[in-house]
């Protein structure tokens, strides 16, 4: 006997209906990238080069899925989720476009950097070296001490003026800190450099270039930095832990430096650390206002300093007839200048997370 | 109505307190007293260097002044710079939308790390990478540019043959900046109410609409300010331009030729080492334009920002 129902057509979901499966944009980049690549194969073995042009296949492979996603969702979805698609295919290019900088320049800087990365390096200055050999040992000592220094200088005065912005400012002199702070943020570095350039030679006469003159421009650079990342975690000490300690008639100058101050210590240890990263690069200011030697200097106020950025700066533009040995130490000074960066934000990080207070709830 | 009067007992004024609140007053006073060192020791440098006598100041060229010798290197900064954020601004929304909206949750706050990275690398790292990287890599598509597109005055050529030219540097300025726009613009698209996106979606919008007429709206102001910040970095930015840029003091809009107007940062940089006398004053007169200039667009970043107090540029 036959059967007169006919078999039941395949549900259709409304919500699902006209629009592409979920796996269909991953599907279309995969083939528009596989497409792109036979082309360029083509291209070479047609053309007889020996070298793969792989940017150029994935360049045009991403071009092609970004056209495609949209056309496709245009005959299936619709024109406003077609639109939709190709900014989602937009924003996440931008992405990988912004992450292509960052690895090529990772990539670069270890294997060109890791080659001069020996015990000379780290224990031998420049002095009388001409073409292979030397370190960058007096600069590594160079940078500690004006950092260092510098450090010395700006995070005292930094901390209590965020103190100075939290707890006591009112009124109009802590509304034109607060604002100078901001400016002082936005002072370009060789500017910094000049100033102290300007400074130290009207103290110790014309071109004098020391290394507290190269501290005193990183100062400039570092003090707004750390001020405004410890006002942020002052502002942050729940005002409940203020109010029960005056309570208890504890006195103010205590309470903040038995209370507010202790809260903090780990988003401030922080800020410090971060402020630190950021100055330790900085090799405009430096250059002008400490100058470039090629010998050990453990004094600050006599004779030229130099810097791990100054050293690779100057082993870049001075190269010899045998440019090779100071290209390779150039990219190791690079290599070991990234390094330091790298493990203070590390550190930092850590340290926020690990003495974070645990204030609960 | 007359209120009441309240009384305020005064407080103990205990000797920690004065000596601790007077410390924190005098730092704070410290602020304003080296940034007002900061103008000052610049034009007491600077001043004499811009009325100096042409004659005596070797880094001039034949019948040179300060205002000539000055005017191309402004250019060339402003140059640079709008080039740079012209580049990082659509990427950076780009980025901080697929952080704030499309990534994964989970993944979002470590690929805000990673571009936080981008902005760790000192600079002279980055000009080292762009001036022995990044121009080769990128001189083969200059010649394309100027076979393709040299009718348009930017790509008129002829090709530089090292790719150190005004565009290559504008790229590596740009890479510069890019964490900086998007770490302002990422917060602010962060702070948009989820009401209002809730509202768009429920209506009917697709992620795209309602990012149009949500978000964007109620991040511009965050945008423009990181915008503005980024361009201030850019102003000031020194070796990466010095060691990519092969430039002079000249006023040229070619950006892929072997004539390149250099910028006030990277022309201090490049002579100051070697600059005696009269000359000195003349390269710190400059370096007190370009810290001018900084200090107005700052400013008014700063302005923008201020208006909305929720969010702050330096956290």
């Amino acid at each position: 006997m036959v059967s007169t129902v006919s078999p039941p057509q395949a549900a259709v979901n409304p919500l699902t209906a006209g629009r592409l499966p979920a796996a269909a944009p991953w599907g279309i980049l995969a083939g528009s990238l596989l497409a792109s690549t036979a082309v360029f194969a083509l291209l070479q073995v047609g053309s007889g080069e020996e070298d793969f042009n792989i940017v150029g296949a994935v360049f045009f492979g991403v071009v092609g899925y970004v056209l495609l996603v949209y056309i496709v969702s245009r005959l299936i979805e619709g024109s406003r989720r077609a639109k939709d698609r190709f900014v989602t295919a937009l924003v996440g290019l931008a992405f990988v476009v912004a992450m292509l900088p960052l690895i090529s320049l990772v990539f670069t800087v270890v294997a060109q950097g890791s080659g001069r990365i020996d015990l000379d390096f780290f224990t031998l200055s420049l002095r009388n070296v001409l073409g292979e050999g030397g370190g960058a040992a007096h600069a590594i000592i160079g940078t500690l001490l004006m950092t260092g220094v510098a450090t010395l200088i700006s995070v005292p005065i930094g901390l209590l003026t965020s103190i100075y912005l939290v707890e006591y400012g009112r009124g109009r002199l802590a509304q034109a800190i607060t604002f100078l702070v901001d400016v002082m943020t936005g002072i370009p570095s060789i500017v910094a450099g000049l100033f102290a350039f300007a400074l130290f030679e009207l103290i110790l006469g014309p071109g004098t270039r020391v290394g507290l003159s190269g501290a005193a421009a990183l100062t400039v650079l570092m003090l707004p930095v750390v001020v405004r990342s410890s006002e942020d975690i002052l502002r942050l000490v729940p005002n409940e832990l203020r109010e029960a300690s005056y309570a208890l008639g504890v006195p103010k100058w205590l309470t903040i430096l038995k209370v507010v101050i202790p809260t903090a210590i780990a988003g401030i240890a922080t800020g410090v650390m971060l402020s630190i990263a950021r100055v330790i690069g900085e090799t405009a200011p430096l250059l002008i206002a400490a100058g470039f030697s090629n010998n050990f200097n453990f004094d600050l106020t006599e004779g030229r300093m130099q810097s791990l950025p100054v050293y690779v700066y100057y082993s870049y533009i001075s190269q010899g007839t045998d440019f090779q040995p100071y290209i390779d130490r150039a990219w190791a000074g690079a290599l070991t200048l990234i390094a330091i960066v790298m493990i203070l934000n590390l550190a930092a990080r850590l340290v926020a997370r690990i003495f974070a207070p645990k204030l609960g709830r | 109505m007359t209120s009441p009067e309240i009384i305020r007992p005064k407080a103990k004024q205990r000797p920690g307190d004065r000596v601790f609140s007077a410390s924190a007053l005098i730092s704070g006073s410290l602020i304003l007293a080296i940034l007002a060192a900061v103008a000052g020791f610049l034009m007491l440098q600077g001043i004499p260097g811009m009325f100096a006598d042409p004659e005596s100041v070797s880094i001039y060229t034949e019948g040179e002044n300060f205002v000539e010798f000055v005017v191309p290197l402004i250019f060339g900064t402003l140059w640079a710079a709008a080039l740079a954020l012209v580049m990082a601004l659509p990427l950076a929304i780009g980025i901080a939308l697929f952080i704030s909206h499309y990534a994964p949750r989970r993944l979002a706050q470590g690929l805000g790390y990673i571009i936080d990275l981008l902005a760790a690398v000192p600079s002279v790292v980055f000009g080292l990478w762009g001036a022995n990287v990044l121009a080769g890599a990128i001189q083969p598509s200059f010649v394309w540019l100027e076979e393709n597109l040299g009718w348009i005055p930017l790509f008129a050529g002829p090709v530089s043959g090292t790719g150190r030219t005004m565009l290559t540097a504008a790229i590596v300025l740009a890479v510069m900046i890019l964490p900086i726009i998007t770490a302002i613009s990422r917060e602010v698209f962060l702070q948009t109410p989820p009401l209002y996106e809730e509202a768009a979606l429920a209506l009917g919008a697709t992620r795209w609409e309602m990012i149009r007429t949500v978000v964007l709206p109620f991040g511009r102001p965050g945008v423009i300010a990181g915008a503005m910040l980024g361009l201030g970095r850019a102003l000031g930015e020194t070796m990466a331009v010095a060691m990519v840029l092969s430039g002079s003091g000249v006023i040229v809009f070619d950006l892929i030729g072997s004539v390149n107007p250099l910028t006030i940062a990277a022309n201090v940089a490049l002579r100051f080492p070697e600059a005696y006398g009269i000359n000195v004053n003349v390269l710190i007169a400059t370096g007190l334009i370009l810290f001018a200039i900084t200090l107005v667009v700052n400013s008014i970043a700063r302005y923008i920002v201020n208006r909305r107090k929720d969010f702050s540029g330096a956290n």
